[in-house]
């Protein structure tokens, strides 16, 4: 479980975040919306450590996060995955030792402990035999789904994942989806998903935050977001014709 | 300026910490020096020879007197070679060489948040990306530096072999002649300066880039321009100070 109390952050005099409290719980889809801007980066970075939030504590099963130091961290760090919004893997490693790579640093596991490890965690990212390719020679689809073996490879309990269908195809994306789904229930890992993807916010919303100015406007399930009468929420949401088609349906 | 000479003093103290695991970046220090040592090998060779015929072309030049024995050449050129011409005119090659290769391959991890990654991980992103470069810098650039003295000692040799200003019998009685050891203290102590400024001055370069591939090659470019600057700079000082 992630507890998060009254987040603030600000850039020179831009206060993009003014007091966000919410608590992720495991084995549930989190997910952070809002426009583009309103700082779901920001406020997943401040939850990650990236940034030093304003104000504000972080606490990841009762240990507040936000009061350590570099080497404190890293007992939690290590139990962190995250996947980047342009995936981030090393393009100077091979997929495998991309995923073996925190395994080399922080276990005392053997060479084919690890390769047994890497590949396992391939085969559920269903790229099974693609251990020798380098990220240069990956499709978009492909490295969102190594960057998935990679933050799987130490066994998170926290998974972290920014826009994970920015630049997909829409079955692909759904593809990635279920995946993130599957994993955050069969392990019961706490997942946080920032997306502007209404797709994924229909498919896999268990616990929705809406950002916008700043705060959070709004806090619920996909099967609530449907009715809410909260007018921001609802522009954001139902922007497209074909959104308010579907609402109409329900 | 005292901000970032603040930071980047920060930056080199955070490289130094504790590795998590030595075999990890053990083997980061080998794939540097291989990519630093052997990579620039030819380039250095290159140089060496060339400045070495010219220091020595230049030097019987200036020396047409009946006056002055011919064997002077060949220790003027010595003394010149060691002391300026191969680590100064070395460390400004490998600086645009190295310096820039190492910042804008750190800048690029930067921009596509691969130190992110590394950092997420709870890898201490400085010390694996940096202490590395800077272990391999001081410890091949000298390496280089020395290969390229003999080489330019070589390059003289054969100005003198292709000419008949100086004789070679000359020339090589001239190198042994009135050697002080003072000079390779010098030099070594040049180089490993050399090596610190332009692996260490770069990786913060690279390590602090914001933005995009623009920046990249802006950070790649300040690297190497600050690295020159201050080459040069330590260079007077320890001629100051040394000789
Ligand atoms: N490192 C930074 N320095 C200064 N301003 C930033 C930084 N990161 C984000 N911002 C600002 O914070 C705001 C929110 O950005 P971001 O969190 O990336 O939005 P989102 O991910 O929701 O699109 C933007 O106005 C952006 O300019
Ligand atoms: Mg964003």
């Amino acid at each position: 479980m992630i507890e998060i109390k009254d987040i603030y952050k600000t850039f020179g005099d831009n206060e993009v975040l003014k007091g966000i409290s919410a608590i992720f719980k495991p084995g549930k889809n989190n997910l952070i919306i809002g426009g583009s801007g309103s700082g779901k980066t920001t406020l997943l970075k401040c939850i990650v450590g990236l940034h030093d939030p304003t104000k504000g504590d972080v606490i990841f099963d009762g240990e507040n996060f936000t009061d350590m130091d570099f080497e404190q961290r890293v007992p939690i760090r290590t139990r962190i995955g995250m996947l980047f919004q342009n995936s981030a893997l090393f393009d100077s490693m091979t997929v495998e030792e991309n995923i073996m790579f925190p395994l080399n640093l922080f276990t005392k596991q053997t060479k084919a402990e690890k390769l047994d490890r890497a590949n396992f965690c391939l085969e559920r990212v269903n790229l099974t035999g693609k251990n020798k390719l380098y990220p240069a020679e990956l499709s978009g689809g492909m490295k969102k789904r190594v960057g998935i073996a990679r933050a799987i490879s130490m066994q998170p309990k926290y998974l972290f994942v920014d826009e994970p269908n920015s630049g997909l195809d829409p079955k692909t994306s759904i593809l990635i989806d279920e995946l993130i789904n599957e994993l955050t229930e069969e392990y019961s890992i706490t997942t946080v998903v920032v997306t502007h993807d209404m797709n994924s916010v229909m498919g896999i919303g268990d616990h929705i935050l809406f950002l916008h100015q700043g705060k959070k406007w709004w806090e619920g399930s996909n099967k609530e977001i449907a009715h809410t009468d909260n007018q921001e929420l609802n522009d954001f949401v139902f922007a497209s014709k074909f959104m308010q088609a579907a609402k109409a349906k329900l | 300026m005292f901000h970032s000479l603040g930071k980047y003093i920060l930056l080199l103290r955070l490289s130094f910490r504790r590795p998590e695991k030595f075999s990890v970046y053990w083997a980061e220090v080998m794939r540097e020096m291989v990519s630093v040592g052997v990579g620039s090998l030819g380039i250095i060779a290159i140089i060496s020879v060339f400045i070495g015929a010219v220091a020595t072309i230049q030097t019987a030049f200036q020396l047409v007197s009946d006056f002055i024995p011919k064997t002077i050449v060949g220790g003027i050129t010595r003394d010149s070679t060691i002391l300026e011409f191969s680590p100064t005119i070395s460390a400004l090659v490998l600086a645009g060489r190295v310096g820039s290769s190492m910042a804008s391959q750190i800048g690029t991890m930067r921009v596509t948040e691969q130190i992110d990654a590394l950092e997420i991980m709870g890898v201490n992103a400085p010390g694996y990306l940096i202490s590395p470069k800077i272990i391999a810098g001081v410890t091949m650039i000298p390496l280089l530096v020395i290969v390229s003295v003999i080489l330019g000692l070589c390059g003289g040799y054969i100005a003198c072999a292709a000419s008949n200003d100086v004789s070679t019998a000359d020339y090589v009685t001239g190198l042994t002649d009135g050697f002080n050891p003072v000079i390779v203290t010098v030099c070594a102590v040049k180089a490993i300066f050399f090596g610190f400024i332009i692996t260490s001055i770069c990786s913060y370069q690279g390590f602090y880039t914001d933005g995009g591939s623009l920046e990249v090659g802006q950070s790649a470019t300040r690297g190497v321009v600050w690295s020159c600057i201050m080459i040069l700079f330590v260079d007077l000082i320890i001629s100051r100070l040394l000789l």
